[in-house]
């Protein structure tokens, strides 16, 4: 049945309603504030057979958007294989990142939504726990050789059956977690989204009948292959190169290869991922479905318009070999995916941008940079501070790059500095924009910050899980990369010690009064350098963001200290070049 | 007397817009209402409110009170026009203000990029430190300020903010820094984040504080003006200012606390909206209000309106003071429609704004609006535009350029695709209300729309069934809802300081001290005003959290302040935390401690109300009257004949069958074929499903 086009459209803002409404009641009632703050979660609509993504909710996190139709089929080929009946009122849950994506600390609910007797679709639910045991508090393991390490792994279960909630599975979560209260609270909160869902599903179904929406959802995904397919084809045909690196896998000091071949035919596109590194030691595998979640996050920032479902990915085409590090399974450890997903979106806008630059970005600063500290007060308690750190966005066509900027495969914010001191015996003796550290270009990379650290308790660890140490993040079209992330710690050698692998470190002592300090990478430059206004370079100079020394070297301009451009000598050194 | 206090008997209510000022006059004395309406003079605002106060009222010293709802503070920060800013800051963090929070314009695509509003040569660190504890861990050299001013004035900085890191714990530095800049700064326009905003959070209270020096100048020079200009005429009352919150405050808070008026003349809105809603009956209403650009909402409980604790005027401009929150989508009555790559029709988010606005204004925009669709559906009279400004508007370009961008594409008729920009239009605006409505936790069948500005009328119809509201009530006079607001506002003032303690330590004696310090000080500053108050009441407040949370929730204790010492008690704290988290979340946490984050004192001056029926239509008035003329209106998917009436001349108690227009100078209401409308006796008209009445 063909749809009118304005029930369509209609119809289009209802469905992404319902997800959206879903996103908010998690957000709001959640108990952990990676949800409730940092929207770490997701929500949408899946399809009755294939658990393709009909409709997603616009404020989970962007890495979801994709990832999800895969727990989905997890649940769908669970059902099929062991020849169960699903019937309303169930509710699987689980956190398996292999074929459900992403890693551990994200548990997805799964519930089949049932009209008329038939399944509909499934309505799912996706959040960041707070703590799912594991070696380290908040998961983020940097030196994990195997899952087991990283926290408990549920494989789908049914937690309500017809409605009826099996409480046993709840104790086991529980007993496996440091937060179990937080847990109760957040599952609770994914569970009223899913009653939420199937309220106002069910409301839809009732106002326009089966077949109406049924129609309306195979038109938008054709709608959304078609939108896609129209975007490609207006990309020239070829195959476009990049490779890009991780630092290590924390465990052996080796570069690991994040390799992308691109091609367009047509309306077509291929994403051959072959000459990637196989599967590492470390924590920065990935699972097949989190890879290719990642490339929707990335097709999806250069490519606005494009809907979250999954017609989307119609027109595109998977290679990626089951030995990558980005196709691993158990028990392989994932914990820190969010490193390696960050280089497939690096890898995908280098690509694009060598057909079509207009479109694309330099690279974002690439890393997470989770950084954890703990010890105990002096009356004997124990604290941990944790938190993930900005960086510059790289340099685009309309301008430079974002200075301290969030990653792109999330929307979170940094909390306050001042909840930090008054929560733990802390200090920031610095907070500051880092001069030189976005790629120079045309439009320059956004500057990366510093982050100084003073210890005001006795003895205190530390923790971090950072990338891009060693190989900055590309500029594209003639841009420059951005500077280094750079951690230092003090040692018996001296105060400003860098960890052998560069980034991840455990077990940093610290006593009274010792700081570590966090440089992060600015974004990748866009265009030439030589191109960029002498007068913008001056101001760059005069505001600090890019010393005199580099205005020379990078620019070819020359800049008093004070930001005071010498035209004359300027003009005379372009001129040679 | 000419001047003497008796004399002064008008009330006068200011709303300056985009585009008109309008002014609504109370007479209190024999209760009679009147409004006028004048272009709005962007240059110096001041210009169009004498205007329009003079259309209705010869000589200013009949005038007691003048309460203004003003957009020069939201067009400063929103066009970057406030004043040349410098800020005096902890060693380490001048770029608070450029950091942000680490968040991005958008969630899709990484092009975004901030300009803060002070430039980074103009922060300057001096070496100073204070602890979360309050202690003071480097001490401040008052001639290190001295040296940073001196830089700051050389590089012609007006105004001066002062930021110090846990300045909410201990204002010592600030202070010191404070009375060294009031020896040597060349005028008044400094602000002390401590005075600004005691609260946690850095980026958010330098955020407000620099915002807040950055209006000083050009909301100091406009309220001189005005001030001026009114003495000269004759006035001899007092001038308000309405708040983002909906209170007003005086005029001298207002040129010491200029980011207070951010959001002030939507909120005027919303508060009359509320009061109207209240006294016909409705104390439930989401607020609808339609512009060029965009479609505000707001939502009204039980009479009272939401209030959030900050909103981003703009992208990393961060004001944190309690303001009446509006949620905005791009759905105005210029959003341009279109049908995509994927052959979807969409409405917005581009927008053809006031200026060149939709295509039937003929100033070169040829790519269609909503406003478009309407002309074409006989839904406004395109003889007789609203506002005056034009003559009459192209029906015919109007449609030309529906068929090319909409029609053709759909392969649709042209009359059908009006129709469907019109349906997707209120689909969009119905999802604003839904959302709104369920993040709140409300369910929208216990409310009713209210739609008010120049658009909102010609879809109420339509939401209200979209939606499942029970009704929409439009307010008698829709376009000057902002200026009623004005006459109506309480005087409002708020303080917060931040606690953070665990429950458990919480020291009550102090708490009780600062409370009653904090409501003195409200109280005093409302006395200042030469202002009538029916009463004056004081709310206490506590922003608490269970530890390790980071949301906290405004917990209202149930106490008076004349028995706080009383009543005030760790254990009654709890159960207020419980009470309103349960509210909240539905759920309590069993054995986590609780902290309490911030104190917030609210002293509200409760001004005299007056009777809305006074407003409401006379009792000669009949239907034949009012029967103007009929048109013809496209309606799902065919003409129909529809009777015109002059709105405001229709009798109490009259009830008009759909389809139907009603007109009115300031706006225009279509009925639906199956809905019908009736006049309450404040003049307001309740439109219901047709079976429902």
């Amino acid at each position: 049945m063909k749809l009118d086009p304005v029930l369509l459209a209609v119809l289009k803002g209802r469905l992404e309603q319902i997800a959206d409404e879903m996103d908010a009641t998690l957000f709001r009632s959640a108990f952990n504030p990676i949800i409730a703050e940092a929207h770490d979660a997701s929500h949408g609509l899946y399809h009755a057979e294939t658990g393709e993504t009909l409709v997603q909710g616009k404020s989970g996190l962007p890495v979801f958007v994709g990832a999800m139709s895969f727990a989905v089929k997890l649940v769908i080929d669970k059902v099929r294989k062991e020849k169960l009946t699903l019937r309303p009122g169930d509710v699987f849950i689980f956190n398996d990142p292999y074929e459900g994506g992403t890693h551990l600390s994200d548990f997805k609910l799964v519930r089949p939504f049932f009209y008329d007797g038939e399944i509909f679709c499934f309505l799912a639910s996706v959040g960041h726990w707070h703590d799912v045991g594991g070696n380290v508090p908040g998961n983020y393991n940097p030196v994990a050789t195997e899952c087991y390490q990283e926290g408990m792994l549920i494989p789908p279960v049914l937690l309500y059956k017809e409605g009826v909630l099996n409480s046993d599975i709840i104790s086991i979560l529980q007993s496996n977690s440091r937060l179990p209260g937080s847990l109760y609270g957040d599952l609770n909160g994914q569970v009223s989204a899913l009653e939420l869902g199937d309220l106002r599903l069910n409301d839809l179904l009732s106002e326009y009948g089966e077949n109406i929406v049924t129609s309306a959802l195979v038109e938008l995904n054709h709608s959304a292959a078609k939108l896609m397919a129209s975007y490609i084809s207006e990309l020239r045909d070829g195959t476009y190169s990049a490779e890009d690196w991780l630092d290590n896998d924390g465990i052996i000091d080796e570069p690991l290869k994040i390799a992308l071949d691109l091609s367009i035919k047509g309306d077509q596109m291929t994403l051959d991922f072959s000459r990637t590194s196989v599967a590492c030691d470390g924590p920065v595998n990935i699972s097949y479905s989190t890879c290719i979640a990642s490339c929707y996050v990335a097709l999806k920032h250069i490519f606005r318009e494009v809907p979250a479902n999954a017609g989307v990915l119609k027109p595109i085409n998977f290679v990626i070999p089951s030995d990558s590090l980005l196709s691993v399974s158990r028990p392989k450890p994932v914990g820190g995916y969010t490193e390696t997903i960050l280089r497939v979106i690096d890898v995908m806008f280098q690509c694009i941008s060598q057909v079509a630059p207009e479109i694309s970005n330099g690279c974002a600063y690439g890393t997470i940079n989770a950084l954890s500290m703990s010890g105990y007060r002096k009356n004997g308690s124990r604290w941990v501070m944790f938190s993930f750190f900005g960086g510059g966005h790289g340099g685009h066509p309309e301008g430079d790059g974002l200075n301290h900027g969030n990653a792109p495969i999330s929307t979170a914010t940094i909390p306050p500095l001042e909840i930090l001191e008054a929560a733990y015996p802390i200090l920031f003796t610095e907070w500051a924009l880092r001069p030189d550290s976005g790629g120079s270009g045309k439009n320059r990379g956004g500057c990366g910050a510093i982050y100084e650290i003073e210890l005001l308790e006795e003895k205190a660890d530390a923790f971090l899980f950072g990338e891009r140490g060693k190989f900055g993040p590309p500029g594209i079209n003639g841009g420059k990369t951005g500077a280094l992330n750079k951690f230092t710690y003090p040692s018996a050698l001296n105060d400003k010690t860098s960890p052998p692998m560069v980034s991840k470190m455990v077990g940093i002592h610290l006593n009274k009064g010792q700081r570590i300090r966090l440089e992060t990478p600015g974004g990748g430059g866009y265009g030439s350098a030589l191109e960029r206004d002498p007068s913008l370079v001056a101001d760059d100079a005069r505001l600090g963001y890019v010393t005199s020394a580099s205005a020379l070297k990078e620019y070819n301009c020359v800049v008093s200290e004070d930001g005071v451009l010498n035209v004359k000598e300027t003009n005379l050194l372009r001129r040679k070049g | 007397m000419i001047g003497d206090k008796e004399e002064r008997q008008t009330v006068v209510g200011v709303d300056v817009g985009g585009t008109f000022t309008d002014v609504f006059f109370l007479n209190e004395a024999d209760g009679s209402c009147n409004v006028a309406k004048v272009p709005s003079t962007h240059d110096d605002q001041s210009l169009g409110i004498q205007e329009g106060i003079a259309k209705q009222q010869e000589k200013l010293s009949g005038v007691s009170l003048i309460i203004h709802g003003t957009t020069v503070g939201t067009n400063a920060l929103l066009e970057r026009k406030g004043a040349k800013t410098g800020i005096i800051t902890t060693k380490g963090f001048r770029d608070v203000l450029e950091m942000r929070r680490r968040d991005r314009p958008e969630t899709w695509g990484l092009w975004g990029t901030f300009k803060p509003i002070v430039s980074r040569e103009l922060r300057v660190e001096v070496d100073e430190r204070i602890l979360a504890d309050g202690t003071i861990h480097k001490a401040l050299d008052p001639l290190d300020v001295k040296t940073a001013a001196k830089k700051l004035i050389d590089l012609g900085a007006e105004s001066v903010c002062i930021f110090f890191m846990n300045s909410y714990a201990n204002d010592l530095n600030e202070k010191i820094a404070y009375e060294v800049l009031r020896e040597i700064w060349p005028n008044d326009h400094i602000s002390c984040s401590s005075q600004i905003l005691p609260e946690i959070r850095e980026f958010e209270r330098c955020s407000t504080s620099t915002l807040n020096a950055y209006l000083q100048p050009p909301i100091g020079n406009y309220l001189e003006r005005l001030d001026a200009g009114l003495r000269k005429g004759g006035f001899e009352g007092e001038i308000l200012i309405v708040q983002s919150n909906g209170g007003v405050m005086s005029v001298n808070m207002a040129r010491s606390f200029p980011v207070r008026t951010a959001l002030s003349g939507p909120a005027a809105g919303v508060i009359a909206g509320a009061y109207i809603g209240l006294s016909a009956g409705f104390p439930n209403l989401i607020t609808c209000d339609m512009g060029g650009t965009s479609f505000d909402v707001s939502v009204v409980a039980n009479g009272e309106s939401s209030l959030a604790a900050q909103t981003s005027v703009d992208f990393g401009m961060v004001v944190r003071t309690p303001m009446v929150e509006i949620t905005t989508i791009g759905a105005g009555g210029g959003s341009i429609a279109s049908v995509d790559r994927g052959g979807l029709l969409q409405i917005g988010p581009e927008s053809a704004g006031s200026y060149p606005g939709p295509v039937c204004y003929g100033q070169g925009n040829d790519r269609p609006t909503v406003t478009d669709a309407n002309v074409v559906l006989g839904r406004i009279n395109a003889d007789k535009p609203i506002g005056g400004k034009l003559a009459c508007l192209d029906v015919k370009a109007a449609k030309i350029s529906i068929e090319k961008h909409i029609a053709d594409p759909l392969n649709i008729e042209v009359m059908a695709a009006a129709e469907a920009i019109i349906r997707v239009a209120n689909a969009k605006m119905a999802g604003a209300i839904r959302l709104v409505s369920v993040e709140r936790g409300h369910d929208p069948q216990k409310f009713v729309a209210m739609p008010f500005g120049g658009g909102g009328a010609l879809h109420a119809g339509a939401l209200i069934k979209d939606v499942g509201l029970s009704k929409a009530l439009v307010p008698r006079y829709p376009g000057v809802t902002s200026a009623l607001g004005c006459v109506i506002a309480d005087m409002r003032f708020d303080k917060v300081h931040t606690i953070n303690s665990i429950l458990e330590d919480l020291n009550i004696n102090e708490l009780v001290s600062e409370i009653k310090a904090t409501a003195n000080e409200g109280q005093k500053s409302l006395s200042e005003a030469d202002v009538k108050f029916d009463g004056v009441e004081t709310a206490i407040e506590l922003d608490m959290l269970y530890l390790g949370q980071t949301h906290t929730v405004a917990v209202k204790l149930p106490i008076r302040l004349e028995t706080i010492e009383s009543s005030l008690n760790l254990n009654m704290i709890q159960s207020a935390f419980e009470n309103t988290y349960k509210q909240t979340f539905g759920r309590l946490l069993v054995d986590i401690g609780m902290r309490v984050l911030n104190l917030r004192v609210i002293v509200v001056g409760h001004r005299p109300k007056f009777d809305l029926s006074i407003l409401g239509p006379s009792a000669n008035d009949s239907i034949k009257d009012s029967k103007t003329g009929s048109r013809e209106v496209w309606f799902e998917g065919a003409w129909w004949q529809t009777d015109i009436y002059d709105r405001l001349s229709l009798p109490e108690g009259q009830c008009v069958l759909g389809p139907a227009l009603l007109e009115q100078p300031d706006t225009t209401i279509f009925l639906d074929p199956d809905l019908e409308g009736r006049v309450d006796k404040f003049g307001n008209l309740i439109i219901s499903r047709k079976n429902l009445l």
